[in-house]
């Protein structure tokens, strides 16, 4: 019965894991960027709900509707102001550098405007959960609320990538920018548009995560992202599907090592096994093959 | 033979900007004009220079990014730690400082050598993320691992002290994630310039060489340079378990600049390997002097804006952000172009 609990609490790391790691991969699609600074928009998001709770109020659903406007507006100007620069330079790297400046900023301004200690924050779900088999198997509210709300986005945004018009235009520029404009695609409003979902997206992952995990730092969001990364790439980075599997399979894979192998050595079985994978299918999951011509 | 010597000559600036800040720094410490806190910021300053100028060989010269690149400083540090620490009765300082040397470079470049089997068959950032993923699992194993000697031999354990089952007299090496403390001080600033020095050397002519050539040759069009006969992988994995050799080397130096060496994040974790791809960018990818100056500066920087106190860090980043789209912004270059161009014709 106790792993069914790890299992079930696995799974829902993995799907705050998924839910970052789908802002990763669709920047990663269209701008071919990493966007380093990715995990500080989830602890900006945090800090947002935080700041509204305890001191306006203390409705819950203003602070994350308040966290997802922030994190938008948030991720629409750093893409506008350190990142759209520096499209077309010489070098990829240039722009992947000053992702890193864009997070040092966001984390040592946080650290100037709330200070270094930890802060505990109020879970944003107020359901106790459900018990099953005679109280043996509890599942908390937060635990179900974050599964259920991944399902939900990956839904969401699996129907507006292929439905809207909106939607193709992202596909269109993923696959090939240059073409994309000669079809009468705005790529520059469509990158904005993917940042903008990216960042909400964060937002949501930020309350999921500051609630199941209730303390809050400058530096909340490092390890998350880089997390997320990984998974990402996992499941074979610019793929949505590859992002939400990469998520759930690194979320139980990590609670099962801390519980049953070592705590310590949890973090170096999570990427020893994206070694792996990668050494067996160098593209991920389900990432696509392209052919190198001469 | 122009451009030969016009080679040397630049390699000859590359050396003169390091002695130069040598005997400036030397001459500040000798009238005293510098301060304790500066004083030991000398060290790291030079490590930093050199893990900077390994990286742009893997970057830069080899073209592949590495983000895990202190993982390997972290395999040199603890590998000579252990050494300095089993021999500190028995060798004389000098001695011992020069074997460590060697072992904490061969160790980095055996692991070097392993990781890049695996490591240089991806491309592109899947590449960088496994590199990534080593730098992080170095650390963590380090920080979960226990080993003590005693007259039997060595024991290992993942627990804690007392599994290690040792004898009484027996003397613990590594204490998990307390690391390895008591490690004797002998580097200074003269063995890092001189270490700076060496692997400035090392990069610069194999630069020059035949296989340097091969090396950028795979850089620019791997294909093409299959296609000419280059043994693609082995220059690869030449390059790369070099790299981290030298990598190894600043790692050597920075374990024994300090008595207690941990693994921790902040100077072995992916933020600290992406702090030296700072320096490698911004001095400029496969200029290698550049990577010197930009770790020199940048790594002053923060200290020098001490007096602001909270607000150093933000300011860093701001300029980070600002130098990188001043550098590199198609839209930056082109006005400093124009910038240019107007002086020039009035001069004219």
């Amino acid at each position: 019965m106790s792993f069914l609990i790890y299992l079930i609490n696995g799974l829902s790391l993995g799907s705050i894991y998924a839910i970052i790691a789908l802002g990763y991969t669709m920047v990663y699609g269209i701008a071919k960027m990493l966007n380093f600074a990715h995990g500080d928009f989830i602890m900006v998001g945090c800090y947002v709900i935080f700041t509204i709770c305890s001191t306006l109020s203390g409705n819950t659903l203003v602070g994350i509707l308040a966290a997802i406007v922030l994190c938008t507006l948030l991720g629409i100007t750093t893409e506008k102001v350190a990142y759209k620069p520096l499209r077309g330079a010489a070098s990829p790297l240039a722009v992947l550098i000053t992702a890193i400046g864009v997070s040092y900023f966001l984390e040592n301004l946080a650290l100037l405007i709330f200070g270094a200690d930890i802060k505990s924050f109020s879970s944003v779900v107020s359901w106790s959960g459900l018990s099953f088999a005679g109280g043996e198997l509890k599942i908390q509210g937060v635990t179900i609320v974050t599964i259920l709300s991944s399902i939900v986005i990956l839904i969401v945004l699996q129907l507006f990538i292929h439905k809207t018009k909106e939607g193709q235009a992202m596909l269109a520029v993923a696959e090939d920018k240059g073409a994309a404009m000669l079809m009468g695609i705005n790529v520059n409003k469509t990158i904005t548009l993917t940042f903008a979902i990216g960042s909400a997206l964060a937002a949501v992952a930020g309350a999921l995560l500051c609630s199941a995990y209730p303390s809050l730092s400058p530096y909340l969001g490092a390890m998350p992202g880089i997390k997320a990364f990984v998974a990402a790439v996992f499941g074979g980075i610019g793929s949505i599907p590859g992002a939400m599997i990469g998520g759930l399979v690194l979320g139980i894979v990590e609670i099962l090592s801390r519980t049953y192998i070592s705590s310590q050595l949890a973090d170096a079985i999570v990427f020893g096994i994206l070694i792996v994978v990668l050494l067996v299918k160098p593209t991920g999951l389900l990432g696509k093959v392209i052919q190198e011509k001469v | 033979m122009t451009s030969k010597k016009k080679r040397i000559k630049d390699n000859l600036i590359t050396y003169g900007i390091v002695i130069a800040l040598y005997i400036v720094m030397e001459i500040l410490l000798k009238t005293g004009n510098l301060s304790s806190h500066l004083k030991g910021l000398l060290v790291p300053m030079t490590y930093y220079a050199i893990i900077a100028v390994a990286l742009n060989l893997c970057v830069g010269i080899l073209g592949e990014l590495s983000i895990g690149h202190c993982g390997f400083m972290c395999i040199g540090a603890f590998a000579s730690a252990i050494f300095s620490k089993l021999t500190a009765d028995t060798l004389p300082d000098g001695i011992r400082l020069f074997i460590a040397f060697i072992i904490g470079i061969a160790v980095a470049a055996l692991f070097g050598f392993l990781i890049g089997i695996p490591v240089l068959r991806l491309k592109g950032d899947y590449l960088a993320i496994v590199t990534l993923a080593f730098g992080e699992i170095i650390k963590n194993v380090i920080n979960a691992v226990y080993m003590g000697v005693d007259s039997k031999g060595v024991h290992f354990s993942l627990n804690n002290v007392m599994d290690l089952g040792m004898e009484p007299d027996g003397q613990v090496i590594i204490n998990g994630a307390m690391g390895i403390t008591g490690t004797p001080r002998t580097a200074n600033f003269t063995i890092a310039i001189v270490v700076l020095l060496l692997s400035l050397f090392v990069v610069l002519n194999l630069m020059n060489s035949r296989d340097g050539r091969a090396i950028m040759a795979v850089r620019d069009n791997s294909i093409a340079a299959e296609a000419s006969g280059i043994n693609v992988t082995g220059y690869k994995m030449m390059a790369f378990t070099i790299s981290a050799a030298i990598a190894g080397a600043a790692g050597v130096l920075f374990s024994h600049n300090i008595t207690s060496l941990t693994a921790t994040s902040q100077y072995f974790g992916y933020n600290a390997s992406i702090m030296i791809l700072v320096y490698v960018v911004l001095g400029g990818i496969g200029n290698i002097r550049g990577s010197v100056i930009a770790a020199a500066i940048l790594y002053l920087l923060p200290e020098m804006l001490r007096g602001l106190n909270t607000y150093r860090m933000l300011i860093y980043s701001i300029v980070l952000i600002v130098m990188m789209l001043f550098n590199w912004a198609p839209a930056a270059i082109e006005w400093r172009e124009k910038v240019v161009n107007r002086f020039v014709k009035r001069n004219a």
